[in-house]
């Protein structure tokens, strides 16, 4: 029983970073990677580490997350701005 | 490097690294075996100390140094983020963003959500602090959890809100106390005895960890937001 659940977790998670690799826009990226998160903490809490579980499900499923969406955010908005400049200036050579 | 070679190095390190599991896998333990050489001494010794949390032990004692190091890593990630994520050159701050002017129009429901959950994780983030001593969970669990309470209120729609919630300065000045002063107590824990060392000693290493690590976790996603939200290129001048 206890092993059927091992092998139950360890193939959610397998399943969950398979997804993680297979999503190619880095936006929902994101998001299955929070999933990934909490498969590997419940993986974690049947192979009966509770402390790590919390951690990994704090770090990886919450804050790692949050930060890729931030930057990814970020990025957007500064390479808005870098085309725009761009093409500013093609027009002032034109 | 031409993507052909790229590859070609890329498989001669995999076949290598595949070897080398290989040669070791047989001298793994099976999986799931109840005794441990490592784990059986680990067990022992922190027994003969008054904790009622092995892992406890393990964390603050035979690991304290690992420990510390971890406490550092966050220090010195919080310490770049302030250093690299500001407004550089081209760029200018503009406080509150596209957000400055309040809350954004979510549904109520979802406001709401945010609302009961915040003061609820932030007692489950003081409840994991508290007794990480005796059950799973300690300094590192439970700011984390305080941590991302806070952010509930951003999740919420409401970043105006979240900024007020955490003045910066404040959480600057908490994480590197805590941190040094978590250097301090390891340090001073050497001239206790192993009798006077557990019960009495981790709750008050789990608090100081947890001060340290929500305030880092907040300073660091502090910057991102401001990164994201704030930041924006600074328009050209006329020319």
């Amino acid at each position: 029983m206890a092993d059927a659940l091992v092998v139950a977790a360890l193939l959610l998670t397998a399943g969950a970073a398979t997804g993680v690799v297979l999503t190619r826009d880095p936006g929902r990226q994101a998001i299955v990677l929070s999933g990934y998160g909490l498969a590997l903490g419940v993986l974690f809490v049947v192979l009966q580490a509770p402390d790590v579980a919390m951690s990994q499900i704090g770090v990886g499923t919450v804050v790692l997350p949050l930060l890729v969406v931030l930057a990814l955010r970020a990025a957007r908005t500064a390479g808005k701005a870098a085309r725009k400049r761009a093409a500013a200036r093609e027009e002032d050579g034109a | 490097m031409t993507p052909r070679a790229r590859t070609a190095v890329f498989f001669a390190g995999a076949a290598g690294i595949a070897v080398l599991l290989l040669l070791a896998l047989p001298g793994m333990p099976s999986f799931g075996l109840g005794a441990h050489p490592y784990g059986a001494r680990a067990v022992r010794a922190g027994t003969d100390q008054d904790t009622p949390n092995i892992i406890a032990s393990v964390n603050f004692d035979q690991r304290a140094l690992d420990t510390v190091g971890e406490e550092l890593i966050l220090f010195a990630a919080a310490l770049g983020a302030v250093v690299l994520l500001r407004a550089v050159r081209d760029e200018r701050l503009r406080a509150g963003g596209d957000l400055r002017h309040g809350p954004a129009d979510v549904f109520d429901a979802l406001r709401l959500t945010g609302a009961l959950l915040l003061p609820v994780t932030l007692v489950v983030g003081a409840y994991v602090v508290a007794n990480g001593y005796s059950s799973p969970g300690g300094g590192f669990q439970g700011g984390v959890v305080l941590a991302s309470a806070l952010h509930l209120v951003y999740l919420a729609g409401d970043y105006p809100a979240l900024k007020r919630l955490r003045p910066i300065p404040p959480f600057e000045v908490a994480e590197s106390s805590a941190a040094a002063l978590f250097v301090v107590s390891a340090l001073a824990a050497g001239a206790l005895t192993a009798t006077e060392r557990g019960a009495r000693t981790v709750p008050w290493l789990n608090a100081v960890v947890g001060v340290e690590v929500a305030c880092g976790f907040v300073i660091v996603l502090a910057r991102f937001f401001e990164q994201a939200l704030e930041i924006r290129p600074r328009r050209k001048e006329a020319r």
